[in-house]
């Protein structure tokens, strides 16, 4: 075995174990500052997650992921601001609607083809835009804020209250990592993977495609939908364009997941942590960002199809995470029995 | 009041026509090459900027510019499908709807980088302005009219060359079938870039009539893709003459719409779509 590709796995596989220890104490270890940077880095994580479990494995590119952000921002302020419930409840009763919000999308959308598909999504979410302008109880076309109410409720000082929002974002994150982790290790991820590698062959073994798409479809909402409530904690603010808004939602998400590597694990990580790097020297460029993004992402696409993760993957010999069942020695063909 | 309804009707019909002129090029491609070009909407929107530097710099009459910019578009199709998009078509369709994604979002924002986000038009002059009475206190632009008829024809002439022409017999074989067609001795790498260049000469013409119809800033592609997409599933994928019908019940429905409210206007249009595919996933005139 070569030494040098084993050593650089395992130092990767430190590293992933800090960050996580250093994220999972963030707010006393960084500024307040840094907390916001990596409250946002965290939502735009579980987008990403979300978006390379449906593009990247389920065959489901979705062109509309922005809706369920917007239909979870809407519903959290319905919850949390109109009805007064407790704001804390109010995340997970937003994923509620996103799913019941998912399931007639689904049943429309899934009579289209792939590449149909993904335009499909986007006029659903375009529809959903335009009628959350119409709520006139969430300020209508032009949007409304927060109340100061439910902003104190997540803590009365502002460290508590960066702190308090910030560890909903790494929750969110690390039940979005592990249920992906579990899902694709599943008899269900097997033959996901199976689909993403050779989609006749998989249905020659008889993978039930079906069933895995709308599992990932039903499933992926609920978390954008969280995701969406968590979001308007941070902006404190829903509007139409700013709730829904394709570019921050979807089009940089895509760009972030094709860029760190689509059908991959580590792939959404490894984009979305280039896109924060990136954001710190891209930013004063205005639309130069986007249209230097969506160049690299074709030329990413042109060389290696998954991505950069793709690309140092060749020099591993496993993953990062390890996802892929391995075949044991002891049940292979012509091993002896121990 | 029934002439009121009456003028609503006839202008989405008329603007069916415009819509069918967005969708007839998409179509096209979705037929032959199995995948949606995601900025159909962003390569006509900067084909009216490039309509408004002729006609504004060099001073040309729109439609002499139109017909400048038609074997261009042509060329620019070809060698984007036979350069970038061919090297991405295979047995998963992701990484073209990524690369055109990718395209789109390049487009929109170098538009805005080069023209700002101010909205533009083209003058029509004349052509513009003329009404045609039908009486009972009905009008409708002349305009309108002949952007209704370009469609008409523009349909009709796409079908006789796919279904009239030796190279439209090898498109579709290409279409139906690209391992056999390629066997035989067809080219579907060059036939694949013949149909993107085909798809683009359409959005040549759905441009010159677009830019002098309507305002057009950076951001107005998307909008232009769903229109065209929603017209194309609705009329049946891959149908031509019902790219027609799926443009006049889109423009039927967001002038009935825009009626009640200007927000509707594009709302009602989405409805529609979502009613059409629901009962009618094949669309209205299925080809298969």
């Amino acid at each position: 075995m070569n030494s040098m590709p084993k050593l650089i796995l395992t130092g990767a596989r430190v590293a992933f174990a800090a960050a996580i220890v250093a994220t999972a104490a963030a707010p006393f270890l960084f500024s307040a500052n840094h907390v916001v940077l990596l409250t946002e880095f965290m939502s735009m994580l579980v987008l990403a997650i979300m978006w390379n479990l449906l593009a990247g494995y389920a065959d489901i590119v979705t062109v509309g992921q922005h809706a369920y952000v917007g239909v979870g921002a809407y519903a959290f302020f319905g919850f949390a601001a109109l009805w007064g419930l407790n704001p804390y409840l109010s995340i997970p009763l937003a994923g509620g609607v996103a799913l019941v919000i998912a399931v007639p999308t689904m049943l429309l959308v899934f009579r289209l083809r792939t590449a149909y598909l993904a335009i499909g999504t986007w006029v659903i979410a375009e529809l959903l835009m335009l009628a959350a302008g119409k709520l006139s109880a969430w300020g209508g076309g032009s949007g409304t804020s927060v109340p100061i109410s439910i902003v104190l409720s997540f803590g009365r000082v502002r460290a508590d209250r960066l702190a308090a929002i910030y560890w909903l974002a790494f929750g969110l994150t690390a039940v979005a990592m592990l249920a992906t982790y579990f899902l694709l290790r599943s008899r269900i991820g097997v033959g996901l993977t199976a689909m993403r590698d050779n989609e006749e062959g998989a249905a020659a073994i008889g993978v039930n495609i079906t069933h895995a798409r709308i599992l990932c479809f039903l499933g992926t909402a609920p978390f954008l939908g969280m995701a969406g409530a968590i979001i308007t904690l941070q902006k404190l603010r829903v509007a139409p364009p700013a709730s829904f808004s394709i570019i921050d939602w979807t089009v940089f998400i895509i760009f972030n997941v094709v860029i760190g590597g689509i059908g991959s694990f580590e792939g959404p990580i490894i984009g979305t942590i280039i896109y924060f790097v990136l954001r710190q020297y891209l930013s004063g460029l205005g639309a130069w960002n986007l249209i230097l993004l969506g160049s690299f992402s074709i030329v990413v696409i042109l060389i290696e199809k998954r991505g950069l993760w793709g690309l140092v993957r060749r020099l591993l010999s496993d993953d990062l995470i390890p996802i892929a069942h391995k075949p044991s020695a002891k049940f292979a063909p012509g091993a002896k029995a121990e | 009041m029934a002439s009121l309804w009456i003028n609503q009707l006839l202008q989405g019909i008329l603007l069916g026509g415009l819509y069918a002129l967005f969708a007839t090029g998409l179509s096209l491609a979705a037929g032959v090459m199995r995948f949606i070009n995601i900025a159909h909407g962003d390569f006509i929107v900067l084909t009216c900027y490039v309509l408004l530097v002729l006609t504004t710099t060099l001073g040309l009459n729109p439609v002499v510019a139109t017909l400048i910019v038609l074997p261009a578009a042509f060329l620019f199709g070809f060698g984007l499908q036979r350069f970038l998009l061919q090297r991405v078509v295979g047995e998963n369709v992701l990484l073209v709807i990524l690369v055109t994604f990718g395209l789109s979002i390049i487009i929109e924002n170098g538009l805005l980088e080069g023209f700002g986000a101010d909205p533009q038009k083209i003058s029509g002059g004349w052509l513009e302005t003329a009404t045609v009475a039908l009486g009972a206190g009905v009008n409708v632009g002349l305009f309108q009219v002949l952007t209704f008829i370009a469609a008409v024809l523009l349909v009709a002439a796409l079908d006789l060359l796919l279904y009239r022409t030796g190279i439209g017999a090898k498109i579709r074989a290409v279409s139906d079938d690209v391992a056999a067609a390629d066997l035989i001795g067809l080219s579907s790498v060059r036939l694949y870039a013949i149909a993107m260049g085909i798809s683009f000469v359409t959005i040549g013409i759905a441009a010159g009539f677009m830019s002098i119809w309507t305002n057009f800033d950076p951001a107005s592609g998307p909008t232009r893709l769903l229109i065209a997409f929603e017209v194309v599933v609705m009329g049946g994928l891959g149908s031509l003459w019902g790219s027609l019908a799926g443009g006049i019940v889109l423009g039927v429905a967001q002038s009935i719409g825009g009626q009640f409210d200007i927000a509707w206007q594009t709302m009602a249009g989405h409805i529609v779509f979502l009613i059409v595919l629901a009962l009618r996933p094949q669309g209205l005139f299925p080809k298969y």
